[in-house]
Parts: C-alpha cells; structure tokens; sequence
C-alpha cells in the first residue's frame, strides 16, 4: 500500500510537469492550429534565464520564475510578430519546418552562449528539503510542482470559459473572418494567446527543471514526449491534456518501477491504445 | 610508392642539406569524435587533451611535423565511423588514427586497420571486447570493468552485505553491472537485485523506490555522464535513500567533473573510482590542467577523455619516432607494446598481450577544495589495475 501511494505520488508529479509544459502546446495547436514544435525551445530558454538569475545575478526562487516568465515572453513578441504571424493558417508541413528550424537556431545559439553543460536553478531552503508525508519522504519541490499545476489547470480554465477574453478567443477560433467583421481585434487575441502559450512553456520550464535538466538540446530530446501528451488529450482541450498528463505520467511511473527493463514499452503501448480508442485524444473536438 | 618516393626525397634532401633532422615531412593523424551535437563537450576534451599535449611537447617528431585532422561524428554511429577512417586513410592520407568516443564506433573501424596499415589509438571507447578484434589497437582510456572491480571490495569492507545494482541498460551499463557483481561476490557480499534502466529515463524515484523495497544497504549505479545524472543523485537524496544510510558506490562517469558545478551539494560525499581525477595531486596533472584549460577554454569543461586523448597523442607520438615517420602499423603497434610513462593520472603501462592501459584506480570523494569548488578528491589508491575484462580471457 504504501508502495502504490508512494509511486501515485511521484507520477502525480511527473505528469503535473508534463501539464503545465504541455497546455502551452495543446492551446497553440488546438485554438490557433499551429503546430509549434519549438514550444520546447521556449521552456528551454526560460530555464536559461532562471538559472543565469538566479546562480550568477544571485536573485530569489520566485523572482527567477518572474524574469523568467516576462523574459521568454519578451523574446517570444517579435518572433510571433515576424515568424508566426506568416504560418498562422498554413499547411502544417510549412508550419512543421519553419518550428523546427527555429528549434535548431535556439539549441545552436543556447550552446554557443551558455556552453554545453547542465544548468540548474538553485531552490530555496523550504523546497529543497525532503517532507515526512506520513507513507514516505518527498521532495517539497514535488508538492510544490502539484500545486502549480492545479493553479494552472484552474487558471486557464477560468480565463478561457469565463472571462472576455476567453469568450473573444473562442469566436476567433471558431470563425476569426467574422469575428473580425463583428470587431473583434483577432490579430491582438492572436498574440496574446500565444505569450500566454510560451508564458505557460517558461512556467513548466522552470519548475519542472528539476525533471527534465536544462541543456541545450531539451528541446529536442523532449519535443516527441510533449507532442504525445497533446495528441493523447486532444489538441486544445484543458481537461484532456490534464488527464492524458496523469494517465501517461502513471502508466510510466508504474511500468519504470514494475519493469524497468521494459523502458518506455508501457509508455508508448499506453498511447497506441488510447490513440485507437480515441482517435482525436480524450477530449479532442471533431474538426 | 609514396613511401618509396618521401624516403627518396629524404636522402636527397639529407645529401644536400648535410642534415638528417633537417627534411619536414609531414605526418598526419587522424582525430574522429564528437565535436558537435550532445556529446559535443566529450570531443573538446578530445581537443583540448592533443592540443595541451602538442603544446607542451611540440608539434613534430624527430623532425617530422605531426599535422591532426579532426573529423566530427556526433552521434554513435558506425557506417558513418567506418566512412570517415576510410575518407582520412584513402583521401587524407592520415598514418594513424585516434579518438572515438563510442564502442560500436571503434568495432566497425578495426576491421579496417591492417589493409590500411594504420594502428587506431582509442581515447576513449570502454568496452573490453574491443581489443580483441585487431592486432592493430591501442587504448589509452579505461574499461567499465577496470574502473568498476575495486568497488566490490570497497563496498563490502564498509560493511555492505546485501547490495543492488541499478545500470543504464546498454554496453558498458551491462559491463559495470556484471563487474560489480562478480567482485562484490568474490569479496562476500551478495546483490539482491539488478534493475537496467532505460537510457533516456529522466524521473528516477521509481528506481529509488525500487531500491529502497529491496532491503540492500549498499545501491551501485552506472549512468554515462551527463544530464540524467543530476536527476539520479537527486532523486537519491530526496526520496530519503541517502538519510536512511544507504550507501552509494559508482564508476567515476557518474560525477565526471564537468557535471559537478550542477551536481554541487547534492553529490557531497558520494564516493566513485575511476582513473583520473582533474584534482589529482602531482607536478605532470599540474602542467597538463593547465595546458588543457587553456585549450579547452573553461576550468569548468575539462574532464577524463582529455586525459585519454593526452596519453593517446603520447602513444602515438612514441609510435611516430619508433618508424622514423614510416608508414608501417606492426612496427608501431609493436613499438608501444609495454611503453610505461608518468601520465597526468599517474604511472599508466601499456600491457604488452592486451595493448590496453594497465593504471591506477582511484577512490574519489565528491568533497569542497580551498576555493569553494567542488572536486572529485581521491582517498584511496588501486595500483596497477589491469583490465579484468581482457585479463580473464
């Protein structure tokens, strides 16, 4: 019992990190329909700027994730304004090959700036401390990955069901030429989406660095496993997403201590499956 | 014919300079590994190691000038190894060939090695087998058994009885398992279980789980260096293995000094063997770390396969003055064959039947120095390890 608590625990964790990075993708890809396979890159360069904060300028866990988040979000503007604005609305094969490019830009000029080593972000004391739960110890900074992933799910949610915004954001995604015509400013929802897509990467790239170490190539290294989790959930779909990070991240987590030898066999029989039940993800929408 | 036609040129050139150092030919070597992609950093350490070592030793041989050619092989590969050898024996003309950093990369140049009549000095590539398929190499780096056989012992003289080995499922993951195994068993001790991970796992507290419901005492780990590294001592820290008191023991690729900065304090007192620490105390470390660096550019960067690669441009240029900068790869071979020298790592012999680097194992502990950084100290010596691999066949 405590065993099956203890793994529950740490595949809550593991999907949470896969979550928070993952919704970013799932947005893009759903409600602006582009596939942007450097949505990796973006958590990557967060990861970046929250090390360099917060190892060589000395700041706080906090005000890392902060510059951080703002930074990424400010490198992201002018791409978006020159690259993306081009793709919106393109065949996928122009979209897949402008992304990927640029991913390679990214891990080329990361390596050539910040050199080929791992790079961590220092916690504070009270999230590097192991915490007595009762069935096992865990690491704080895994709690603290939990409950940034719920705050994201139930954020987003409220943002997108409940607010203007969101209700602006799905009559562009439905319609944008007459959402246009009813004057709705699609270009600016457009944009904004998109920074809070790349803010929601920089987020998951941060607090999640302790999963996925920062290096040059993340960006590639992970992109297939972030791809999977949006395709699993259904592109656009915040609670699809959600559920496709907890049922991947335990479907591994199990198969990891059951059958280590099987390596990502459980991982990838998982998404075969659930690929075959649900052609579109869980919660995909028909197109 | 074109050795026929440069030793020519030499007596010519000896007749009328009245000089015999004075004619320059030139001797080319040949350099394959990674020097882009992930492993990139393993291959500036390749660089750094010749460069420090031609600049502290010059850059020609009894008046032969010795020019290196680099070739990149990011990834392993071995069709794409095979081709480079073949390109640098049949285009560039190159003697010798050195580097490469990955097994199947140097099993699918060896068979090239007599028709070209080139001997290949390997900086790095760990695997025991690779000696035996050809008369023709040499290796100045360490095998995963050679590193890991002392560990054995020293686990069971801290008390260790009941053990688990937790390996990177591939090659040299599978070496370290099976060697810990039989010398931890020679010593004693007995290994409850052996877990083989994934290669690209990156959340480890399953594993850790795993350990702890095992009831060892002692956990071996192997993971080649690099970023999944971080995530195992970590997730070792965290999920209590290490306040509970089990002890952790690893081959020395695990704290490999270029990860340390980010390892830091989570690596604190973990104790690994290997071959070569950068901090390792004598006068010939001292002027090859600083050779080396300047090379390399970054203290930070520098770790063991520069020290491979230091050796290998020792041994080859030892081979270039035993055939006076003739081609012939037997004489060269032979040449080296229990050649013993002070190496930056210490007293290393080249064993006559195996070609392989008979060496010092050292036991490290991950401890502060003076300035605040974080070094592998050593604590222990293992004289004369041979590889037990290749000694046993």
């Amino acid at each position: 019992m405590r065993t099956i608590l203890s793994i529950a625990i740490d595949a809550l964790a593991f999907g949470m990190v896969l979550f928070i990075i993952c919704i970013g993708l799932s947005l893009t890809m759903g409600l602006m329909r582009v596939v942007n396979l450097a949505h990796g890159a973006f958590a990557m360069i967060a990861g970046y700027i929250a090390s360099y904060a917060a190892r060589d300028l000395g700041l706080g866990y906090a005000a890392a994730i902060f510059l951080a988040i703002t930074g990424t979000i400010v490198i992201s503007i002018p791409l978006e304004r020159f690259l993306y604005r081009r793709i919106y609305g393109s065949s996928e094969l122009t979209q897949v090959l402008m992304t990927i490019g640029l991913t390679f830009c990214v891990i080329g000029i990361t390596n050539y700036f910040m050199g080929p080593t791992l790079k961590t972000i220092p916690l504070p004391q009270a999230l590097s401390q192991p915490v007595d739960v009762g069935f096992r110890t865990i690491a704080a900074h895994r709690l603290f990955v939990i409950a940034c992933g719920a705050a994201v799910a139930v954020g987003l949610w409220y943002l997108i069901e409940r607010t203007s915004f969101g209700i602006k954001l799905r009559a562009t995604v439905d319609n944008s030429a007459m959402s246009d015509a009813l004057g709705v400013r699609t270009q600016v929802v457009y944009a904004i989406s998109f920074a809070i897509a790349i803010g929601l990467a920089a987020l998951g790239g941060v607090v999640g660095a302790e999963f996925l170490p920062i290096e040059p190539y993340y960006a590639l290294r992970y992109m297939v496993t972030f791809l999977v989790v949006v395709s699993v959930g259904g592109a656009g779909s915040i609670p699809g997403a959600l559920i496709a990070c907890l049922v991947l991240g335990l479907v591994d987590t199990t198969g990891r201590y059951l059958m280590p030898d099987f390596g990502n066999f459980f991982f990838y029989a998982a998404v075969i499956l659930i690929v075959c039940l649900f052609p579109r993800g869980f919660l995909g929408r028909a197109q | 014919m074109t050795a026929g036609k440069k030793i020519l040129g030499a007596a010519v050139g000896a007749v009328l300079m009245g000089s015999g150092s004075a004619y320059a030919d030139t001797i080319k070597v040949g350099i394959i590994g990674p020097f882009s992609g992930p492993f990139a950093l393993q291959g500036k350490n390749f660089q750094a190691g010749v460069e420090a070592y031609r600049a502290l030793n010059g850059k020609s041989v009894k008046g032969h000038d010795v020019e290196i050619i680099y070739r990149d092989l990011p990834a392993a590969n071995p069709a794409q190894s095979r081709a480079l050898a073949q390109e640098l024996v049949v285009k560039e003309k190159v003697q010798y060939l050195g580097g490469v950093y990955f097994t199947p990369d140097a099993m699918a140049i060896t068979p090239l090695l007599s028709q070209a009549n080139t001997p290949l000095v390997i900086f790095n590539a760990a695997t025991s087998a690779i000696m035996n398929t050809s008369p023709l190499v040499v290796r100045t780096s360490f095998t995963t058994a050679q590193t890991t056989n002392p560990l054995g012992k020293i686990a069971f003289d801290e008390g260790v009885r009941k053990a688990i080995t937790v390996v990177s499922d591939y090659g040299p993951g599978v070496d370290a398992e099976n060697a810990f195994k039989k010398a931890f068993e020679a010593a004693g001790g007995e290994v409850v279980e052996s877990v083989r991970m994934p290669m690209n796992t990156t959340d480890f507290s399953p594993i850790m789980q795993r350990v702890r419901d095992s009831g060892a005492t002692g956990l071996f780990a192997f993971l080649p260096s690099g970023p999944p590294t971080l995530g195992f001592v970590k997730a070792f820290n965290e999920t209590g293995l290490k306040r509970a008191g089990t002890k952790f023991y690893a081959p020395g690729d695990l704290t490999q000094e270029s990860d340390l900065p980010a390892l830091g304090e989570a690596a604190e007192g973990l104790k690994t063997s290997f071959h070569y620490s950068v901090a390792h105390d004598s006068p010939e470390n001292k002027r090859f770390v600083e050779a080396a660096v300047k090379a390399i550019g970054s203290a930070d960067q520098l770790s063991f396969p520069a020290v491979g690669a230091y050796d290998g441009m020792h041994v080859i240029y030892k081979m270039i003055e035993a055939t006076d900068g003739k081609q012939d790869a037997q004489k060269a071979v032979d040449a080296v064959k229990g050649l013993s020298w002070t190496s930056p790592r210490g007293p290393v012999r080249i064993e006559p039947e195996t070609r392989h680097i008979t060496q010092n194992i050292y036991l490290r502990e991950v401890a502060k120095n003076a300035d605040g950084k974080y070094i592998n100290k050593e604590i222990q010596t293992f004289p004369d390890q041979k590889d037990p691999g290749l000694a046993t066949q």
